[in-house]
């Protein structure tokens, strides 16, 4: 399995607002489910149907797209993991946002879906030229930072850690934690409360 | 970069080590877990063939599909009852604790936690679920994660996770009757930003902490995460270790010495440096109502609705949007808006002291006509307890139903919901767009006592009137 996420190519989707949360990105009655399957049409589902087929993700100019571009504080609120495994099986496969709440963050990286951020200014730009042509070829590029859109060339920005991760494929982290499991159980020696109580290991 | 805070000392001695991506892998020292977002990290483990490394560092209950009115087995709900039994095999079959329904401790996973005695000063402690910065309360950096990251947690007991910096937010003074410690988390997100904490643990401290019970401060620290903080806490204290002797879990005998020792040890010194200080004054906090679609848009019970231009221009757009979603208008007094449900419960203000709090506004009064007020403990302990007080029939009395412990009309996953264009008055801790149920239903945020108020009122009031 190729795991690298080095560029991330295809068409942009622009999604306006600050503070959109996970509960607006999959609606709870999405949750009720022992599996992640099915969640793409949950996506926004109830902003889209406020929206009477308004809404980007209905949008024909934008079907088929797979980078995200939307504001400030995107994906605040509940932790629900489902929120980008809607959107990734709606197709995304790469955010540009101004910021993004932790948790939503984390949980893409932990699914190899890149976040980057860029200035305000930026943007918009970016929302403005894919809103124009939203057949344009998007490249965002994790290795030299940069999104391009036809001519126009602007910076992204992610946590240097975060881009090793994905450059070198070694974004799904769980495989390195398992391999430490001797440490894990050094510093969990040295820690007094796991000697305590019935949590103690028997 | 802070030094010697209690985030800073948790955080060194829970390091495993630095990762080849130079993030750090944090030992976890109790993982939590629940029927919403554990089934798929269970299946993750099976298809990978690992095994859960700690499985007596992890504790299960059920909490957000559990209906409250009903809860013989099997679920009305199909789907209710295959995640209940997903989560009843993954507990067997991995050797985890689990507090399932009539166990007599099941209930809210954050409320739960504490009352057992779970949740101890010093630990690192995730969930799968955003609210698990509630256990900040107890000077635990606790964080809530995502289902790849629960995967993570059973099979390394680790996760790998960038440090933050640390914001001291003081409060200090004695707040004025009628105000609780919902109004002030809600004061402070106002006044900061939803996205104000994005990088920051939120360090709670100050006078009027330090004058909460565990359970205000639990209610503070269970919203920080509105503020965009990833947790928040308190320094343990005599409060903190008063609420934790004798409880299940605690340590006992000499273990009970050492443990105090060093909790007294990892709080934050007196000259921790801090990355940022914020520090506000009790007295200019009043009871505080949401009227938008996010905890930031609050206002005080006594204020009107904000102008545009009285706001930033970059809250402008997400205002402009509330005010159309909550059929509110800018200039328009909060107090009076008229209320279709009202509801006292949740991981916020699920706990004994809330009730009490409620119960003491309810007591000889009656629920408006038309309105439907219900109130569910956070568990089956708060329920016990409750009725042991005869807070239960205080309640029914006044025309409020009284229910099975369960995360309810928070979030909705279970039969009590919000139809249509119901506007509710909710002790809970999110007022997003859809979030109780309904796709257009509506919520405002406020204290329990004020939930109480606007249930017996029938409209957004103020407490102090009934006090």
């Amino acid at each position: 399995m190729v795991s690298e996420v080095k560029t991330v190519s295809g068409r942009g989707i622009p999604l306006v607002g600050n503070d959109i949360d996970t509960d607006r990105i999959i609606p709870a009655r999405y949750l009720k489910a022992v599996t992640f399957d099915g969640l793409g049409e949950g996506a926004f589902i109830d902003d889209r149907t406020a929206l009477k087929g308004e809404h980007p993700f209905d949008q024909p100019q934008y079907q088929g797209a797979n980078i995200l571009i939307v504001n400030r504080n995107f994906g605040c609120g509940s932790s629900r993991e489902h929120a980008p495994q809607a959107i990734a099986k709606w197709g995304i496969q790469a955010l540009i946002g101004e910021s993004f709440a932790e948790i939503f963050f984390g949980n893409c990286v932990a699914m190899g879906i890149p976040c980057l951020t860029a200035d305000a200014v930026t943007v918009k730009q970016l929302q403005d030229l894919v809103a124009a042509n939203p057949q344009a070829a998007v490249t965002v590029n994790l290795e030299t930072l940069q999104v391009q859109i036809g001519d126009y060339t602007a910076a992204v920005a992610i946590g240097e850690g975060t881009r090793s991760t994905f450059i070198s494929g070694t974004w799904d982290a769980c495989g390195q934690l398992v391999a430490n499991a001797d440490q894990v159980r050094v510093t969990a020696a040295k820690l007094p409360y796991v000697g305590w109580g019935n949590l103690t290991a028997s | 970069m802070s030094k010697g805070t209690l985030f800073d000392k948790v955080w060194d001695l829970h390091t495993v080590g630095t990762l080849p991506s130079g993030l750090t892998q944090l030992f976890i020292g109790l993982h939590l877990i629940h029927e919403v977002t554990s089934p798929q990290a269970f299946a993750m483990l099976r298809e990978r063939g690992l095994k859960v490394l700690f499985p007596e560092r992890t504790v299960a209950t059920v909490d957000h599909i559990v209906p409250t009115e009903n809860q013989a087995r099997p679920f009305a709900d199909n789907l209710a009852e295959e995640m209940i039994q997903a989560l009843e095999k993954n507990c067997q079959e991995n050797n985890i604790t689990f507090y399932n329904i009539g166990s007599g401790s099941q209930g809210i996973v954050h409320v739960i936690a504490p009352e057992l005695g779970l949740t101890q000063p010093g630990m690192t402690i995730a969930c799968g679920d955003s609210h698990t910065s509630s256990h900040g309360a107890f000077g635990a950096i606790a964080f809530g994660i995502g289902t790849s990251q629960v995967r993570d947690v059973l099979a390394s007991q680790t996760l790998a996770l960038s440090k933050l910096k640390v914001r001291k937010i003081a409060v200090n003074g004695t707040l004025n009757p009628g105000v609780y410690a919902k109004d002030v988390i809600l004061h402070i997100i106002r006044s900061l930003g939803v996205k104000g904490g994005v990088g920051y643990a939120y360090e709670f401290a100050g006078t009027t902490f330090e004058q909460m019970n565990m359970e205000e401060r639990m209610t503070v620290c269970n919203m920080a995460i509105e503020g965009g903080a990833r947790c928040g806490y308190v320094n343990p204290d005599q409060v903190t270790y008063d609420y934790l002797k004798g409880r299940d879990f605690a340590p006992i005998d000499t273990d009970w010495d050492k443990a105090v020792g060093w909790w007294d040890s990892i709080k934050s010194d007196a000259d921790a440096q801090y990355d940022d200080v914020v520090i506000f004054d009790a007295a200019e906090i009043s009871p505080t109502v949401t009227w938008g679609i996010t905890p930031g848009q609050g206002i005080g019970v006594n204020q009107s609705v904000p102008q545009p231009e009285e706001l930033l221009e970059e809250d402008r757009f997400i205002a402009e949007e509330a005010y159309r979603y909550m059929d509110l208008y800018p200039g328009q007094p909060i107090k009076g808006t008229k209320i279709d449900v009202c509801f006292i419960g949740s991981c916020t203000n699920g706990r004994i002291t809330d009730l009490r709090e409620a119960a003491k506004i309810a007591k000889g009064r009656h629920v408006a006509e038309g309105i439907k007020a219900f109130v569910v403990p956070g568990s089956e302990r708060v329920k016990e307890e409750a009725e042991a007080e005869g807070l239960d029939k205080i309640f029914q009395e006044a025309g409020f139903e009284w229910r099975e412990p369960g995360c309810s009309m928070c979030l909705a996953m279970n039969p009590d919901k919000l139809q249509g264009r119901q506007i509710s008055a909710s002790s809970s801790n999110r007022n997003f767009k859809g979030r109780q149920g309904s796709s257009s239903g509506r919520t405002l945020l406020m204290s329990p006592a004020m939930v109480a108020t606007a249930a017996i009122k029938g409209e957004v009031s103020d407490v102090r009137e009934l006090l």
